[in-house]
């Protein structure tokens, strides 16, 4: 596998025929670092450097002003409506196509994964030609008056539809690999379903479903496009974080668009934390057989 | 015709699969049908004549031109990377691992404005092209950059775990037959590695057409010059064009399906070769 740079004496080639001369390894990995800090680590680095360039005093400001703390509070609603109805989602879907046999079950798997490969602005669309103005529903909602479009409702759909796969994806993989015989174990022994479900199965996937959760919380508080096109830009009413960022920087207030993507940054941050620390709980690598995230 | 579910002593299937479609129509599935039933409303030379109109055709020129450019410095480097992080051992190896999904998790509109403030005329890159006469931010160069940047994971994180089961009895085998390492590489290693390198491609490349958030911030959007498609349809239903964002949508959608056929052929034949 890898290789440890053994301290050799120059001109001792002591490698084995399965390795790479010590130049080519240190030109592999400088040019995968080169690369990986141009377009990772620098743009990074730069978000907080923009936020704090014109103090601590001008940070605190941006983020504490009313506008902002509004938007605050929208992303974290969106996300707590979002996240828990995918969560009962994927547990659901995750029962009926790991435990049981039926036709149709991939069809079912690739329909589950659409969003995904759905891009963000027609995802805000479809929902505008249901609910908006000249949607399928436009006139009876406007009689009624209820508005989804242009405010809260749709922000909150525009993210659901976005966030719909991912804690599917991670459940239906692990509770397949993990088979039935516990859980028909469960009921013989004469447990009931929902018994066997809270005792055996929940507890079996409890890390899939965190790592899936950490993941689907992050896209439902970051989404932009789709929220974009569903939001209709109200300052203080309808603006998520990522709204509120691109308020800012397109009214030049860089310093302060900066400062609320830095929040943005953090949360990011603290999900490839969180993300790794399940990862070695989970003493195996699962997002990389399901890389089509996002 | 045989049954539509084999027996099984658990419950609740079907509590959870009338669930899950019901959740899934709802969400997904209706008001999807309902950008192709809206399209419905143009004959077909209608549709045809909005979805090619000189604006329309230059943005799914630059749409798939960077998206593909993208896709093809991100299946090279992605190699690379995965290769490095499988086989090599350097100080802070973890935190560049963990980091690599750093595109997955940070919101698009962050990663515009900070790619934009980098790579403007003035900004920490930017600056060093400048006097080259290179112009990054703002033209379709910055559309590539931005696509690079967010389909830099797929790539990496397809081909990972392929390297990290490939077996070195076959290298060991190539090595003690008289290949030399680069002949390991191009006729043992590679080939392994092909499958999975292809399918990380096509992810990177579909994620990049549908891309919008990091986008519009590098990109300029202007006509016919740096104006992506999934802009055009904002545009247009800025200005209350309906019919036309819809019928861009549909051919958008078309695209995304027709992708996410070729990207499951693609999983299958990896899995396969994987297994062989």
């Amino acid at each position: 596998m890898s290789t440890i740079a053994l301290p050799t004496p120059a001109g001792i080639h002591r490698r084995a025929a399965t390795d790479e001369p010590a130049w080519v390894r240190r030109t592999l990995i400088g040019l995968a670092l080169t690369f990986l800090t141009l377009f990772l680590f620098v743009p990074l680095i730069s978000v907080f450097y923009e936020a704090l360039k014109k103090g601590v005093d001008v940070y605190f400001a941006a983020i504490t002003e009313p506008d902002a703390v509004a938007a605050i509070k929208l992303t974290l609603t969106a996300a707590a409506i979002a996240v828990p109805l995918n969560l009962i989602f994927g547990l659901a879907a995750a029962w009926a196509i790991a435990k049981f046999e039926f036709r149709g079950k991939n069809l079912l798997i690739t329909l589950i994964d659409l969003p995904f490969s759905v891009s963000p602005v027609v995802s805000g669309l479809i929902y505008v030609l249901i609910f908006g103005l000249q949607g399928w529903f436009g006139p009876w909602l406007a009689e009624n008056d209820i508005k989804i479009i242009f405010a809260v409702p749709g922000i909150v759909l525009a993210t659901i539809f976005v966030t719909v796969p991912f804690i599917a994806r991670e459940l239906i993989p692990l509770m397949q690999a993990q088979g039935t015989e516990e859980e028909e174990a469960a009921v013989v022994l004469g447990a009931s379903g929902w018994q066997t479900f809270f005792r055996v199965t929940l507890p079996n996937v409890k890390w899939g479903l965190l790592y899936g959760t950490i993941l689907c919380n992050a896209r439902a508080m970051g989404e932009f496009g789709a929220v974009s096109v569903v939001s209709g830009h109200i300052r203080g009413s309808t603006n998520t974080l990522p709204l509120h960022v691109e308020i800012l920087y397109n009214e030049y207030n860089f310093a302060a668009a900066f400062a609320v993507a830095s929040l943005l940054a953090l949360l990011a941050l603290v999900t490839l934390a969180l993300k790794t620390f399940v990862e070695s709980r989970n003493g195996q690598n699962r997002d990389r057989e399901n890389p089509n995230e996002h | 015709m045989g049954t539509f579910k084999q027996y099984s002593v658990l419950p609740g299937f079907n509590l959870a699969l009338g669930f899950t479609l019901l959740y899934l129509s709802l969400i997904v599935l209706i008001p999807l049908s309902a950008a192709f039933i809206r399209t419905s409303a143009f004959t077909w030379p209608e549709f045809l004549a909005v979805v090619t109109t000189p604006r329309v055709v230059a943005s799914y020129r630059l749409t798939f031109g960077a998206s593909f450019a993208a896709a093809v410095v991100n299946a090279i480097f992605g190699l690379l990377v995965a290769w490095v992080l499988v086989r090599y051992r350097f100080p802070g190896k973890k935190i560049v691992d963990a980091l690599v999904d750093l595109p997955f998790a940070l919101p698009t509109a962050v990663a515009g404005i900070a790619l934009t403030a980098l790579y403007a005329g003035n900004g920490w890159i930017g600056q060093f092209f400048e006097p080259l006469g290179i112009k990054i931010a703002f033209t379709p160069i910055g559309i590539f950059v931005a696509l690079t940047f967010i389909g830099l994971p797929f790539v990496v994180r397809t081909v990972q775990p392929v390297l990290e089961d490939i077996e070195s009895e076959l290298e060991e085998a190539a090595a003690t037959l008289g290949a030399t390492r680069l002949q390991t590489f191009t006729r043992v290693i590679f080939p392994t590695l092909f499958p999975a390198l292809m399918t990380g491609f096509a992810l990177a490349f579909a994620r990049a057409i549908g891309e919008y958030g990091s986008v519009i911030f590098i990109a300029g959007n202007m006509p016919m010059i740096s104006e992506i498609t999934p802009l055009l349809i904002i545009t247009k239903l800025e200005q209350y064009d309906y019919a036309g964002a819809t019928a861009l949508a549909v051919v958008m959608l078309v695209i995304s399906f027709v992708m996410l056929l070729i990207i499951n052929l693609l999983q299958w034949w990896s899995r396969r070769s994987m297994a062989a």
